[in-house]
């Protein structure tokens, strides 16, 4: 059964948040003065039939909200759903109110496909924000392609992928992970790695292209190991030891879910004080939401290198965290892919402003070059090749569970998915 | 690999590796008792072994929050209390799910591993509504963090140590009330002869209740202690199911003994492939060895003879 949600009908809790995220936002946002519907005769901006009235648009969430993916894609629902009422109180787009349909992807991937089958066939969305995992996007890609769909994926991934079909709003891997490293050699000064990752695509994929940059392209650098543990293993003295052995300068970690929280408790049981530096941990794949179920006092220490962190201290941050947070709770953390996924129906109004149509062809005709300068990390900018333009930072994380930003590159990094001299 | 090394650092590594094995060996233990119980005794297959020791691992959570607002001046102690506490809250889940569930499907074991996966989907889906699907963290006493330095070179982990004394702890307990008490010598007597046992005045289904919620107990234990070295989320249960069947099997069902003598053989196996292997070779070739052993000798390590 569908779960579908009216925006319409949202409770007055939530209409207040909605009402204080819009102003505060409002006075920094560029606003498209005369986006009245009857501008934008429904004949014109939808020509081939999408879920769009004369004062409304239907849009698709597509996450898991049961399932073992629940506790990462949880976050990426509420900002998305904080978006689009942000978008609502301002007027909607093109004059129109975005409804969204909700479906549970429920941490299984062929049910993600079947999902995006009906979304795009029965509910004639008109785009879709969604998927977390990679496997679940490889999923629901063919269905896009084929029924030309337009899809808005938040999460930092491994590249290697361009679908005409997709926007992807978070970083892929070159983005994410070479500022690091050059950051950690320069004013660390490190020289040996140990790489060590969750046994899948993602961190594998990472790993090779941070082994290929600190073999080719750091003078003196090297790789001391390299190792791998199947997902959900919670054993990790071992490896610990192993690591003790080879002494390391850095110990570049990518593990992933109930793995992670094993991982961190156990390193700082083993007496490796990250606080020391000695040796340093650098990770990309724990943002502020994993550190809720590690434990600050566990975490203490270690950087991240990724692209937004709560932490920001910029207009659009404080205005986007305050927003969120009244929204959701005070209690709330907001991590990278949150704020990712915050970002995709923002883009997706501005390409179909720009493209005046709702029309998928027209919106991605319209996406490369569509600009935000109102994105809580800042300015992004969609790239030909439909990744986002990005800076990357450098967090130390704190034991109250938040990031310390201490490095950010100068200019935007320019995303990069099939990057030449790493395959 | 070792060339650079002086004989003190390597002979200080390879002490910490074997400790690092004794630890698995106490964590899989500690995984596996319940289920030995249950298993062996009982012969019910609970597939939601990981969930009743994850609700050990909430009830510690709530305990350490609790201490934390209402009695910051004992917080260094709270963990004992959250075990205690741990093992009532799981042997009171097993009670009432043996009297509403099991004892129903004792002649159909193929029933009962449906019925408690079932239950374990269950369990999952309340521990996502009541705590969030987010995985939450435990706030663990300082003293019990950190590692203690053996010599300079040797650190070992305290909270290794602490588990490793509960496991010795816990195979104590249960050797005394499975061999040594009257409860015991009842259940021996149920698993050799129902009918038997029976007709000799010994309350059955009472104490088929009382075996299944004790070993639900101890898995509540199990997961207390582990909030110390896992994660506590809705479905972390399920990374332990796997490991806590492959050591019960393996070690024969029905023998504690087995148990005790797989956790230890599986344990430092992988613990010393993990070492100088990669640590998903290390996995494969562990249940490549115990699926070739378990084909020689399909009843496992140890075995006693099963209630037909």
């Amino acid at each position: 059964m569908s779960d579908e949600i009216s925006d319409n009908k949202t409770n007055g809790v939530s209409r207040r948040a909605v009402l204080a995220g819009g102003t505060a936002l409002t006075a920094s946002l560029f606003m498209p003065k005369g986006l009245r519907a009857a501008d934008f005769p429904t004949a014109e901006v939808n020509t081939t039939g999408l879920a769009v009235t004369d004062d409304t648009v239907t849009i698709g969430i597509l996450h898991s909200i049961t399932g073992t993916m629940a506790i990462s894609e949880t976050g990426s629902v509420q900002a998305e759903k904080l978006a689009i009422s942000q978008i609502n109180a301002q007027g909607g787009i093109l004059g129109r109110k975005i409804e969204y349909i909700q479906e549970d992807g429920a941490s299984d991937w062929p049910t993600f496909a079947e999902k995006a089958r009906k979304l795009l066939l029965n509910d004639k969305v008109a785009s879709v924000m969604g998927c977390w995992t990679s496997a679940s996007r490889k999923a629901v890609l063919p269905v896009f392609e084929q029924h030309n769909g337009f899809l808005y994926y938040p999460t930092f991934y491994e590249g290697l992928e361009e679908s005409p079909n997709v926007i992807y709003t978070g970083q892929e891997a070159t983005q994410q992970i070479i500022a690091g490293l050059d950051w950690v050699n320069q004013s660390k000064g490190a020289k040996t790695f140990y790489l060590l990752g969750s046994d899948y695509i993602w961190p594998r994929t990472s790993n090779k292209i941070a082994r290929k940059h600190i073999e080719n392209f750091m003078d003196g650098c090297k790789v001391v190991g390299e190792e791998y543990y199947p997902l959900g293993h919670t054993q990790f003295n071992s490896v610990i030891n192993k690591i003790r052995l080879r002494k390391p300068d850095v110990i570049y970690a990518i593990v992933v879910g109930g793995s992670n929280v094993a991982f961190y408790k156990q390193l700082k049981a083993a007496g490796i004080d990250m606080t020391q530096e000695k040796p340093l941990l650098l990770t990309i794949s724990v943002t502020e939401d994993e550190i809720r179920g590690i434990g600050g006092e566990n975490i203490d220490g270690a950087y991240a290198c990724m692209k937004y962190f709560q932490s920001l201290e910029n207009e659009n941050n404080l205005a986007f965290v305050a927003a969120f947070k009244e929204m959701w709770g005070d209690d709330m953390v907001i991590g990278d892919v949150t704020q990712a996924a915050y970002l995709g129906p923002w883009l997706w109004k501005a390409a179909v402003e720009k493209a005046g149509s709702f029309d998928v062809d027209k919106v991605r005709e319209a996406s490369p070059g569509v600009e935000l300068t109102t994105a809580p990390e800042g300015y992004v900018k969609v790239h030909e090749n439909h990744h986002l333009w990005s800076k990357t930072r450098v967090g130390r994380a704190q034991a109250d569970g938040q990031y310390e930003v201490v490095f950010e590159t100068a200019d935007l990094v320019e995303p990069d998915p099939f990057p030449e001299g790493y395959q | 690999m070792f060339a650079d090394y002086s004989m003190a650092e390597l002979g200080a590594i390879f002490a910490m590796q074997g400790f690092a094995g004794l630890i698995l060996f106490s964590v899989f233990v500690l995984m596996a008792l319940g289920l030995a119980i249950i298993f062996g005794q009982m012969g019910v297959i609970n597939m939601a072994h990981g969930e009743f020791m994850i609700l050990g691992a909430y009830v510690t959570y709530l305990m350490s929050n609790l201490f934390a607002d209402f009695m910051p001046a004992l917080f260094s102690m709270y963990f004992f209390v959250a075990m205690i506490l741990a093992f009532i809250a799981s042997g009171l889940l097993g009670l009432f799910v043996e009297w509403a569930m099991i004892r129903h499907l004792y002649k159909r074991p193929l029933d009962t591993l449906l019925a408690t996966w079932g239950l374990s989907l269950i369990l999952q889906q309340t521990y996502r509504s009541v705590f969030g699907a987010r995985e939450v963290g435990v706030s663990i006493p300082d003293w019990m963090m950190g590692s203690l330095p053996l010599t300079d070179l040797i650190e070992v982990p305290i909270n290794g140590i602490f588990v490793m004394v509960l496991a010795v702890g816990i195979s104590l307990a249960v050797y005394i009330m499975m061999f040594r008490s009257r409860w015991g010598k009842q259940v021996r007597a149920i698993n050799q002869n129902r009918v038997m046992a029976g007709a000799v005045g010994i309350n059955t289904e009472w104490t088929d209740r009382l075996t299944f919620g004790i070993g639900c107990g101890v898995a509540g234990v199990a997961g207390s202690a582990f909030t110390m070295i896992g994660s506590t989320g809705p479905t972390a249960g399920q990374l332990y199911i796997v490991d806590t069947f492959l050591v019960v099997v393996f070690g024969g069902a029905g023998s504690l003994l087995g148990t005790i003598a797989s956790a230890f053989s599986i344990s430092q196996a992988q613990s010393i492939m993990e070492f100088f292997l990669s640590g998903s070779m290390a996995k494969v070739l562990t249940l490549l060895v115990v699926v070739g052993i378990l084909m020689i000798r399909p009843q496992g390590l140890f075995s006693l003879k099963l209630r037909k």
